[in-house]
């Protein structure tokens, strides 16, 4: 019997999407027991989104001023003390699970398999390592209690319906005061989080300004799609970096992902892989981004992107 | 600030197109061109800019590798490092051991800050920062994009999914660093001169009484998963046509 925590991200109001792909990539773990854990300030509201998962027995609410901010030196011996009871624990590959979790690892002494995209077994998975370039299997210990980062864009999200048992939790654990949180700048917009969106329009160098990303902005805004960026567009200073999509930047899933003047580095395909439908505009009819598009159209992006608007407003 | 030790590891080199072996047991390596991993120069840089600014800051090197692994610590050495360090193994060294071995080496040298790269571009992990700030008991602050040190304490800017995060921290700290916060240095010839005269030691992980385990056996490597080639449209309307039969717009 296997029992799988889960650490749920969250902002305070709203459960984190890649929390309920983490419970289905623990469904694929045979005979396995799934408890999310939650760290906040109050979480009584995110509670009741994680308890509403299909497949998870039960939630965990440790609420505690200190937590009000997810700060690995802060979280992780509260979830090393947690994870006693747990032969697994998981957390998203997030920039809040790859901050914590191997800090829970080495806590407890354990190995972490860091970007899981395949369950093969309770102690075998499968991960990308070369920038998604070589897919290695690994076995871990089942003596041993076992970490992961869950490579979010594998794993499509739990359904709801689910009715897990919620209880409050406290932990004997010692807090540092050596880490303090400052403050935080998102570029928060009205549209689609990048990360979860299921529409995802995306630029490139060849935009040539951030005046002209307006263009971009403008057919995600028709279709209700989030806009990302390559890393040639972020370097040039067309978009900002939270904006990236590809081994440098975010590791996205979405239905239909539209490149737009993006030649298609290595780097940035390994970002937009596991897209379901990739088109690709773009003036050099040999840039690689061909290779991997369903759907390519050769041509002035200044030409397309207008008309593409247009004509499916139309 | 007295000290800061830069932790480096010897990488494929970035634009080295990776081809996995037929028989699946790895990656092909023969005469492949190895270099320092990119985010441990851009760690490497800011070390240096901050013992710039500074006053008698002795910026350390170390690294865990083959015997050639020296070649990248000569390359830090150049950029700009005072002294290195290697700990020379062939056995392979996952990041729980890796952290275990910068903690003995950390409190052999008692460094204000480590600093180390978010992660190496070979096996993508990005653990090794966080698991040696949490065995050594310090605070970490991973992904930095802007660091800023005051006295007994440093504020780093980090890049998080929803854009930028500001954590205090107090040293002696890790920080492992992102690509936007710096440009590493090209290393001039006359450098390259004087980074041969620069201390090199090595040692061992019996010398430094950690022991190199398998916690995850790796049994299999293999290529990526192909994309089928999908279809050209030669004008908007087409496009149009083929997303709306799809069902995706």
């Amino acid at each position: 019997m296997h029992k799988v925590l889960i650490v749920g991200e969250h902002d305070g109001k709203t459960l984190n999407p890649a929390t309920a792909k983490c419970v289905t990539c623990a469904r694929g773990i045979a005979d396995g027991e799934i408890a999310i854990v939650l760290l906040g300030a109050d979480t009584a509201a995110v509670a009741a989104q994680a308890a509403a998962l299909a497949g998870v027995k039960s939630v965990l609410r440790v609420d505690r001023p200190e937590n009000e901010h997810p700060l690995a030196a802060i979280f992780a011996p509260q979830l090393a003390a947690l994870a006693a009871d747990y032969t697994h624990v998981f957390g998203p590959s997030t920039s809040f699970g790859k901050d914590l979790m191997p800090r829970v690892a080495a806590l407890l002494g354990v190995p972490q398999v860091s970007d899981l995209m395949t369950v093969e077994g309770p102690y075998r998975f499968k991960r990308p390592t070369y920038a998604g370039n070589a897919i290695v299997t690994v076995e871990a210990d089942p003596a041993r209690k076992l970490l992961a980062t869950v490579r979010v864009a594998s794993f499509q999200a739990a359904a709801g319906g689910g009715t897990a048992a919620i209880e409050s939790k406290s932990t004997a654990a010692v807090l540092p005061s050596h880490t303090r949180y400052v403050g935080a700048r998102s570029g928060s917009t009205d549209r689609p989080d990048l990360q979860t969106a299921k529409r995802v329009v995306s630029g490139g160098r060849a935009l040539g300004s951030a005046d002209n990303f307006k263009l971009l902005f403008s057919l995600a805004d028709k279709i209700g799609a989030a806009v990302g960026a390559s890393r040639a567009a972020v370097d040039a200073g067309y978009a900002p970096n939270e904006m990236q999509v590809g081994q440098t930047g975010k590791i996205i899933s979405p239905d239909i992902y539209i490149a737009i003047g993006i030649s298609g580095a290595i780097q940035h395909l390994t970002g937009i892989k596991d897209a379901r439908t990739i088109v690709a505009i773009n003036k050099d009819g040999e840039a690689p981004i061909f290779e991997v598009a369903d759907v390519g159209l050769v041509g002035d992006l200044f030409q397309i992107v207008p008309e593409l608007e247009r004509l499916i407003g139309g | 600030m007295q000290k800061i030790m830069v932790c480096i590891k010897r990488v494929v080199d970035y634009n080295v197109r990776i081809r996995v072996k037929p028989d699946g047991s790895g990656v092909m390596l023969d005469g492949v061109k190895m270099s320092v991993n990119p985010f441990d120069e851009i760690a490497l840089e800011e070390a240096l800019r901050i013992k710039e600014r500074g006053t008698n800051i002795e910026v350390l090197a170390v690294s865990i590798g083959v015997a050639d692994t020296q070649q990248q610590l000569r390359t830090a050495l150049a950029m700009g490092a005072d002294r290195a360090i290697l700990v020379q193994t062939d056995a392979a060294v996952e990041p729980l051991t890796a952290a275990q071995i910068f903690l003995a080496l950390a409190k052999k040298e008692s460094p204000d800050l480590i600093f180390l790269g978010k992660q190496a571009i070979d096996d993508d992990a990005n653990q090794t920062g966080q698991m040696l700030a949490a065995i050594w008991q310090r605070p970490q602050a991973t992904y930095a994009s802007k660091v800023e040190i005051s006295g007994e304490k440093a504020s780093v800017t980090r890049e998080v999914d929803a854009g930028l995060e500001t954590i205090e921290i107090d040293l002696p700290a890790v920080v492992t660093v992102d690509l936007r916060l710096n440009e590493p240095r090209y290393v001039k010839l006359p450098d390259i001169m004087k980074a041969k005269k620069k201390p090199l030691d090595v040692t061992s992980l019996d010398a430094l009484g950690v022991s190199a385990g398998v916690l995850l056996r790796t049994v299999k490597t293999e290529p990526p998963a192909q994309r089928q080639k999908g279809v050209m449209v030669k004008d908007v309307a087409e496009l149009v046509d083929v997303l709306k039969k799809k069902g995706l717009i």
